[in-house]
């Protein structure tokens, strides 16, 4: 009992050093890769593009949701203008790169890590190796660079998308004056406190998501269930990532002073 | 797909994407209102901050002149140190008022700018020397009690 | 040395964990050569061609390619040797995201800064060479097996190795396309003037074609000659490998306890 745990807890730290050195080699070969820059942009096609529908959907419902309850909560107490505020703050510090994050995850996260899973089963990766072709420079970095690009950009699209369904909801439905709706929202939401600090956390959720991604897909046992298997664990060591990294980085940038 | 259509996709996505982060910087956020490109540092001591707290606004006539910046403790004096930046456009007299006020009965707290008549205006870095704490509701309250107690007693 | 030797294995040893894999293994490949590494199953065949490629470092002995010492080589020195060989591998490996085409040209456009209608000239007349110059827009989900690994042939020589290496270039192929690609691997190798190196455990077809056989058995080698000894040798392994006999020294059965024993026994599984 007590050696197999010992001998999982070897295993995992095992596992750990390689994926850090794997993130080292990467950034090493990433330079390599950025001089063939259209692989990258590929990459953003497959990740960002092809993300944006699932995402932009997704944020106008949330907003819509948001601008609902609220509104139920604040008019109790009077201040229904408010919901501007409400609204936006929930979605730029928290909703916006969280929940992009985890949709972005099972939507791009997913995705890469089958592909490259796929690409090591059936020998493409050695192939390219025994090509003197670097597998990491030209498979990997791309798809990682592609991610940590995408989802600030997704994260933002999302707050947006939100904010407007919040706005249909609250000012176009429920009839919050427009004017109160805005002005309080801006007067609230700080630029470098709150807009910055959101697009700060979706880089952080995207250097994991996408990391998680392309190393689960590199370290994939070559075979269908292996690579059935890393897929679920991207997606459930993601999730599990965001939302640790979610509470680290809150109580760090939003802790009163 | 040709390289073509895909580099006008991306271009399509990361033109969005940053059209949504000018959105909540410009609309969402106060990045063209709150924030102040040029602003000078001018620090005030206080008995008593109450509960003000770092980013709170600094007001004058009721408009948002500057932002607190920084509170510490000074050991030597037993006093608050609050500094803020204000707005370079707005210039202050020497003999200017601090106070800590509060926005309505319970909201929150603000430094309000009180303006004096002196002639000379304050530097960059310079210390405001009037001031006044902030209204602490227990002692006001502990006060009122003590007053009417003696007033009780008097008659 | 010697300068007629383009690949020279010396005493090698490898282990994957604590499992040895290769034991003291010795070989030597001959300049413009096809020669051919057989072997049932498992018996660390293709784990040999990755230590000559060196995607693989032994735990001891040496491997010699053109006179370099493949487990010294830094890596920027190997990927300069890799870009001198070729490798075709047991599934073809082709990238699945490109045209035969663009995997044709893949080392060309990376390795290369040939103008791109030089490039096609060049894709054209490998495939034209495997036949296959007709199928040059074809995915490869649309092609065979037996093309597939044609144009895997293809983009192996595509930047004409010195050194070609195939992972068990017959596995899996009808008789028709097991013979063309015999041919081919025979035909490219004095065409190009390259080296080959097949390990295969298809021993008709290999006897057709090679210049020089090794067995390997259990991580040694265990018997080589040119194809006629190997038809004349009267070892009890090369007998059994030629004339694919079930049982002999390579048994049939996994080993195990005896049959009666595992059958007549108290029933109940012994865990450790």
């Amino acid at each position: 009992m007590i050696a197999s745990l010992g001998h999982r807890v070897n295993e995992a730290l095992q596992r750990l050093g390689f994926a850090a050195r794997f993130f080292v080699m990467l950034l090493l070969w990433s330079g390599q890769s950025f001089r063939r820059m259209h692989l990258t942009i590929r990459e953003l096609y497959f990740s960002g593009f092809q993300s944006l529908l699932i995402i932009v959907v997704s944020g106008l419902f949330i907003g819509m949701v948001l601008g609902m309850q609220g509104y139920e909560t604040l008019q109790r107490y009077g201040s229904a203008e408010a919901l501007g505020v409400l609204v936006a703050l929930s979605l730029v510090r928290e909703l916006g790169p969280v929940v992009a994050a985890l949709l972005f995850a099972s939507r791009a996260g997913s995705s890469i890590t089958a592909e490259i899973g796929l690409m090591k089963a059936t020998e493409q990766l050695t192939a390219m190796d025994m090509m003197a072709v670097n597998p990491i420079a030209r498979v990997v970095a791309p798809r990682f660079w592609g991610g940590v690009i995408s989802m600030p950009l997704l994260a933002a699209l999302f707050s947006t998308a939100g904010v407007f369904g919040g706005y249909l909801i609250g000012v176009v439905f429920i009839g919050v004056d427009e004017g109160a709706f805005w002005s309080q929202m801006q007067a609230s939401v700080d630029f470098r406190y709150d807009v910055w600090s959101g697009i700060v956390k979706s880089f952080v959720f995207g250097v994991a998501v996408s990391l998680i991604a392309v190393f689960e897909g590199y370290d994939a046992v070559p075979t269908a269930e292996g690579v059935s298997s890393s897929i679920k664990s991207t997606v459930v060591q993601s999730a599990l990532a965001i939302l640790a990294l979610d509470f680290v980085l809150t109580s760090f940038m939003f802790r009163e002073a | 797909m040709s390289r073509k259509l895909l580099d006008l996709w991306v271009g399509i996505f990361v033109a969005l994407g940053l059209a949504g982060m000018l959105f909540l910087a410009l609309k969402v956020g106060n990045l063209s209102a709150g924030n102040f490109a040029e602003t000078y540092p001018l620090t005030a001591k206080f008995a008593n901050i109450g509960g003000l707290k770092v980013r709170a606004p600094v007001k004058s006539a009721g408009v948002v002149v500057g932002r607190v910046v920084d509170i510490r403790f000074d050991p030597k004096e037993y006093e608050a140190v609050v500094s803020f930046s204000i707005d370079q456009r707005y210039q202050f007299p020497k003999d200017t008022f601090a106070l800590i006020l509060t926005a309505g009965l319970l909201g929150e707290q603000y430094v309000g700018l009180d303006p004096g008549g002196d002639e000379t205006m304050l530097k960059a870095n310079d210390v405001i020397a009037k001031t006044q704490s902030a209204v602490v509701l227990e002692s006001l309250i502990s006060q009122f009690m003590f007053n009417k107690a003696s007033e009780g007693q008097s008659e | 040395m010697s300068d007629d030797n383009l690949v020279e294995i010396k005493d090698l040893d490898f282990a994957y964990d604590d499992r040895p894999i290769l034991k003291g293994i010795s070989m030597e490949i001959p300049r413009g050569k096809v020669v051919a590494i057989m072997g049932g199953s498992g018996c660390g065949k293709t784990t040999l061609l990755r230590l000559i490629g060196g995607q693989l470092k032994p735990s001891r002995g040496d491997v010699l390619v053109d006179g370099l010492s493949v487990p010294r080589l830094r890596d920027d020195e190997l990927y300069a040797l890799r870009r001198r060989m070729g490798m075709l591998f047991q599934f073809g490996a082709l990238f699945t995201d490109i045209s035969v085409f663009d995997n044709v040209a893949y080392q060309m456009r990376e390795h290369t800064n040939l103008p791109e209608d030089l490039i096609r000239d060049m894709v054209l007349l490998k495939l034209n060479a495997v036949g296959l110059r007709g199928a040059h827009q074809l995915m490869p989900a649309e092609l065979s097996g037996g093309m597939a690994r044609r144009v895997a042939l293809a983009r192996a020589i595509s930047l004409d190795p010195m050194l070609i290496m195939y992972d068990e270039p017959f596995a899996g192929l009808d008789p028709i396309s097991l013979g063309v690609i015999g041919q081919l691997i025979r035909k490219l190798n004095d065409a190009l003037g390259a080296t080959s190196i097949m390990v295969t455990h298809d021993i008709q077809e290999s006897l057709q074609i090679v210049d020089y056989i090794y067995f390997m058995s259990d991580g040694k080698v265990v018997a080589m000659g040119t194809p006629d000894e190997i038809r004349a040798s009267q070892h009890p392994f090369v007998h059994q490998f030629v004339f694919a006999q079930a049982d002999g020294p390579v048994p049939f059965h996994y080993p195990a306890k005896p049959l009666a024993a595992e059958l007549l026994g108290n029933g109940v599984h012994e865990r450790s």
